[in-house]
């Protein structure tokens, strides 16, 4: 029998309902019409569901649609300000970032994730901090230039806010 | 001379620069549509019975109790799928992979499928299908299958290309020749031979998008597929024979594709969404899952490959010899010949002969993976060849140079080379600052040669120009790294016009002639040559029309930086166009 | 049947679930080994329940008989308690080692011992650290050391209607640390090949007064060694006491073979890892 889900979904209160053991991944798809979320292996290992959860990163596979209830969620959807791209997702594109692109909103996730953690991350906590990403094509180095450029200019724009902020 | 230096030097205004990857935004945003994105309305969910046996002969298949659950629309089993092949070998292994027939070839192996209303009702029907099976002996290792005593796959499997033709099936499909002068004397000549025999693993493509299908097919005979393919016009052709349908009738449009290399070459589920959808008279969408598309898609084959090479002292190659045995899962077509054929492919040898050997195994079917059978096989002879340059104390790169292929030489798989790169590539590398940087600890540096052929194939594209000067190019080969990028930049460069001003896109089956898939390595260069074609035609007619407005002869035409110019001094009044 | 999720507000309604449901019922805290099992059809739970809204399973807490740390507490909260990094490096290491950030976004240490895998992260750690689960059951509480909750691979000896409340570290001792270290092919993203955690307490001149050694995916469960912890109490990890340290390792390994490792290798590299383990541990309490 299907549950009904009350969540907050990139901002907006969302209605969807599910079966008891259907996974956040398919529900967001499925239910909610949000494709994004991609399936790579639906068992944690290659990153493409990757989701904000109460602000956690996860795997939106290894999660069901019924612990949602109540909850945050966030997907590569909820990204950019309007038609204003994220940083991440300018600097993906700068960069070549990407290529089949199937990995690409999973790395956007968990990168935002990441640089909100860790603000100024060295390259090796870049490539750690993304291991729970698989890319097949890039070969990861792009990924990871990209996500270093868009740290800098992250933390100049919020140096800038902070200096604006205190004048006032 | 090198061959690059034979090729003009042409300014380019578009080619070589860099700009935003016209996919790129979508794929950022989450908007990119990919096989599993897309629905139909009224689709139903599709899923596949396989096979828990390695091999097995099917008994009995009742789906009785599953066609009865509520919910469900359709099940099928390879009486669904009826043999229209007409004795065509090649679609007679897709169909039998995509169902099993009389027999399940390898563990993942499908035997039935069922379309329901939903997931859990197409999980429930699964279980109720029942399967009698009558389960014998399996091999899956590449050498014990080709031994006479391994448990043989098909009886009916006479060795191809041998003559006279074996009287006894084997697991050896079809053997394969090639080859030049007499190795047995070759090696009389060497000062030193090396004999090996190298094993390589069964790998998977690995793409991270699964196979994924939404199929619609009507009683009226038409059909519709979206699909994650690197070639939907294969795709369409194959199916539509499998499925008796007319090929005009069934449109076929492709996704987004999550990745290829290879393995989506092939067709693996798409005729069973078809034949569900046919039987359930609604669409029915078909997605593997990971641990499916592990079981039961594309590898690339496992091998055992002997070499033996001989060589003077100075560092000639004498003779070489190869037996390169491919496991080819249950059906031939592993393409063994190709590694027969570029195994020794980079050298320029006066005795050379090489043998592939296509084994069956209880494997999923292995499919194109990079270069299909080409890297083991050069890793095989490479890795003899650095030996034999360390017995006779010769630099590994200058081996190579030395034996190297050129213009004129005999390859040895049978033609003779025009323009061929390797020397030059090879002595460049030599040259690189790299290859005499120090190595710190834990570094090494290798080296190694590599042959692959390209080819054009049939492409077909079509130009749109707009009213506001943009172009549209609708193109059949599917873009899997970029060659929307590269044919708009090709495009924007003909007719001189800024990259922007192009959109390329990739039409369906039913928009453009038919288009070879995207694979070894032609996409990009045919679809660009193709499209340089239709540019071209499609300035001529510009030039054409211009010359009726203006009144002038064509030729007092030219057309630069996306404008037709009247020439000469009588027309200079003339505004270009 | 149809299948039920529940999400209790409280341990006792947990424990009712458990024991009163019919059917086969699955406990779900992180779910990143429920819910790939599900994936896998390796079981179809006819009741799952959700112990994360259990607000006392979700805390961790610093008590008289040490921290408390809830089941359902993911393992990156862990990573992110100062107090809990700096009283047990060991356990906050070993648990974000285990799969991805995304993971560790959602997997529990409660999890990763029920979960019964030999090769789990946290459990050798939790060993070492003389960590003790809070079971809660129809029949009360009681309270049993980490080493013996998993029997056998994915068999655990909880009893029908008992579920882990939370992981009790014991008080930690001045001048006392803990370390895991474990092998594996990749740098991240992999499951141990083998591992090892040592806990020790130090004394006057730095003399090691007590101390635990743990062994992971060398048996067919996650092993104390206590000879292994004999071999360098009393010592100040010298050389000899170390290579007693390994002998003792060495004698209590019994691994599979298999492509990931061989017997010879995994029992080799079980040695090489209780020693360097042994080594971070007594340095991060203070040894010179």
């Amino acid at each position: 029998m299907s549950l009904v889900v009350n969540s907050t979904i990139n901002g907006d209160p969302i209605e969807f309902s599910c079966e008891p053991d259907e996974t956040l991944m398919d529900a967001l798809r499925n239910r909610v019409g949000l494709k994004g979320v991609k399936e790579g292996c639906g068992t944690g290992d290659c990153g493409a569901c990757s989701i904000r959860l109460d602000g956690a990163l996860v795997c939106s596979c290894l999660v069901l649609g019924a612990e949602a209830e109540g909850r945050s969620v966030e997907t590569v959807e909820g990204m950019s300000d309007g038609p204003k791209l994220h940083v991440l997702q300018s600097k993906f594109l700068e960069h070549a970032a990407l290529q089949c692109g199937v990995c690409t909103p999973g790395f956007l996730i968990a990168a935002q994730a990441l640089l909100e953690k860790n603000p100024t991350p060295t390259e090796e906590e870049i490539r750690y901090g993304l291991a729970g990403n698989l890319c097949r094509c890039t070969g990861y180095d792009k990924i990871v230039r990209a996500v270093q450029d868009a740290a800098k200019v992250m933390n100049k724009s919020s140096k800038r806010k902070k200096t604006s902020g205190g004048k006032k | 001379m090198n061959a690059e230096n034979k090729m003009p030097k042409q300014v380019f205004r578009s080619v070589g620069t860099r700009p935003v990857r016209p996919d790129g935004v979508d794929k950022v945003t989450g908007r990119a549509r990919y096989g599993a994105d897309y629905d139909m309305p009224g689709q139903l969910v599709g899923r596949i019975l396989r096979s828990p046996h390695a091999h097995a002969t099917i008994k009995k298949i009742d789906i009785s109790k599953a066609e009865q659950l509520p919910g469900v629309k359709a099940v099928v089993t390879s009486k669904d799928l009826p043999d229209l092949t007409d004795g065509n070998e090649d679609l007679q292994a897709i169909l039998e992979n995509c169902m099993a027939r009389k027999k399940a070839y390898y563990d993942g192996h499908a035997v039935a499928a069922v379309a329901a209303v939903d997931a859990k009702t197409a999980k429930a029907a699964l279980k109720l299908i029942e399967v009698e099976y009558k389960v014998h002996k399996h091999v899956t290792d590449v050498d014990k299958a080709a031994d006479p005593k391994a448990p043989v796959l098909r009886k009916d499997c006479i060795t191809e290309g041998v003559s006279p033709a074996p009287t006894k099936a084997s697991n050896i499909a079809l053997q394969s020749e090639f080859g030049h002068g007499n190795v047995t004397k070759g090696f009389k000549q060497a000062d030193h031979i090396v004999t090996r025999n190298f094993r390589t693993e069964q790998t998977h493509q690995g793409y991270i998008e699964p196979h994924a299908c939404v199929a619609s097919i009507s009683p009226d005979g038409t059909g519709e597929m979206w699909v994650c393919t690197q070639g939907h016009f294969v795709f369409r052709q194959q199916c539509a024979q499998l499925l008796g349908l007319d090929m005009a009738k069934l449109r076929v449009t492709s996704s987004e594709i999550g990745g290829g290399f290879g393995g989506k070459t092939h067709l693996w589920v798409e005729p069973v969404a078809m034949a569900l959808s046919r039987k359930a008279n609604l669409p029915v969408k078909l997605v593997m899952t990971r641990d499916e598309v592990f079981r039961a898609s594309g590898p690339t084959s496992a091998t055992s490959i002997d070499i033996k090479i001989g060589i003077t002292k100075d560092g000639t190659i004498t003779a070489g010899e190869a037996t390169l045995r491919y496991a080819s899962g249950p059906w031939k077509g592993s393409w063994a010949a190709l590694g027969a054929m570029t195994a020794f492919a980079c050298y320029d040898l006066e005795n050379v002969k090489t043998t592939g050997l296509e084994v069956l195994v209880n494997r999923p079917k292995t499919t194109a993976y990079r270069a299909p059978s080409a890297p083991m096989a050069a890793f095989a002879v490479e890795s003899v060849i650095d030996e034999l340059a360390a017995k006779i104390d010769m630099d590994p790169v200058q081996i190579r140079i030395k034996n190297a292929a050129s213009e004129g030489t005999k390859s040895s798989y049978g033609p003779v080379y025009g323009p061929i790169g390797i020397g030059p590539t090879l002595e460049a590398a030599a040259n690189h600052p790299h290859m005499s940087a120090k190595l710190k600890k834990n570094q090494g540096r290798g080296m190694a040669c590599g042959f692959w052929f390209n080819f054009g194939g049939q492409s077909s594209t079509h130009i749109n120009i707009d009213i506001d000067g943009s172009v549209t190019l609708t193109v059949g080969t599917i873009d899997v790294g970029g060659a929307r990028a590269s044919l708009s930049l090709v495009v924007a460069e003909e007719f001189g016009i800024d990259y922007e001003q192009v959109k390329t896109v990739i039409g369906d089956t039913s928009s453009l002639g038919y288009n070879e898939m995207t694979d070894g390595s032609r996409g990009t260069f045919a679809s660009s040559m193709s499209a340089i074609a239709s540019v071209r035609k499609a300035i001529d007619e510009m030039i054409k029309r211009a010359a009726m407005m203006w009144d002038i002869p064509a030729d007092q035409i030219e057309w630069r930086e996306g404008h037709a110019h009247a020439t000469g001094k009588s027309n200079a009044n003339l505004a270009p166009l | 049947m149809p299948v039920l999720y529940e999400s209790p507000q409280t341990t006792p309604e947990a424990v009712a679930l458990l024991s009163k449901s019919k059917g086969k019922v699955h406990v779900l805290a992180g779910g990143s080994d429920l819910l790939v099992r599900m994936k896998g059809g390796y079981i179809e739970p006819d009741v799952i329940v959700d112990i994360k809204r259990i607000k006392s399973m979700n805390v961790i807490k610093k008590t008289a008989d040490g921290f408390l740390i809830g089941a359902a507490v993911s393992c990156a909260r862990l990573g992110e308690h100062a107090a809990l990094k700096k009283a047990w490096p060991g356990i906050v290491e070993a648990a974000n080692l285990i799969g991805s950030d995304q993971i560790q976004g959602r997997c529990t240490i409660a999890g990763n011992l029920c979960n019964a895998s030999p090769a789990a992260d946290s459990v050798p750690a939790m060993i070492a650290a003389g960590a003790s689960a809070i079971i809660q059951g129809p029949r009360g509480e009681r309270q049993v050391a980490v080493e013996k909750i998993a029997k056998s691979p994915g068999v655990t000896t909880l009893k029908k209607g008992e579920v882990v409340e939370a992981i009790l570290l014991p008080p930690k001792q001045k001048k006392s640390s803990d370390a895991y270290l474990r092998f594996t092919p990749r740098t991240e993203m992999d499951i141990a090949v083998v591992s090892a955690a040592v806990s020790l307490t130090l004394g006057a001149k730095g003399v090691i007064e007590d101390a635990r050694v743990s062994l992971g995916a060398v048996a067919p469960k996650a092993l104390l060694v206590k000879p292994a912890a004999k071999a360098i109490i009393g010592s100040t990890l010298d050389d000899e006491a170390l290579e007693k340290l390994a002998a003792a390792c060495a004698a209590a390994c019994d691994p599979i073979d298999d492509k990931r490792g061989t017997i010879h290798f995994r029992t080799k590299v079980a040695q090489v890892l209780a020693k360097r383990a042994a080594k971070i541990a007594w340095q991060r309490a203070g040894g010179k």
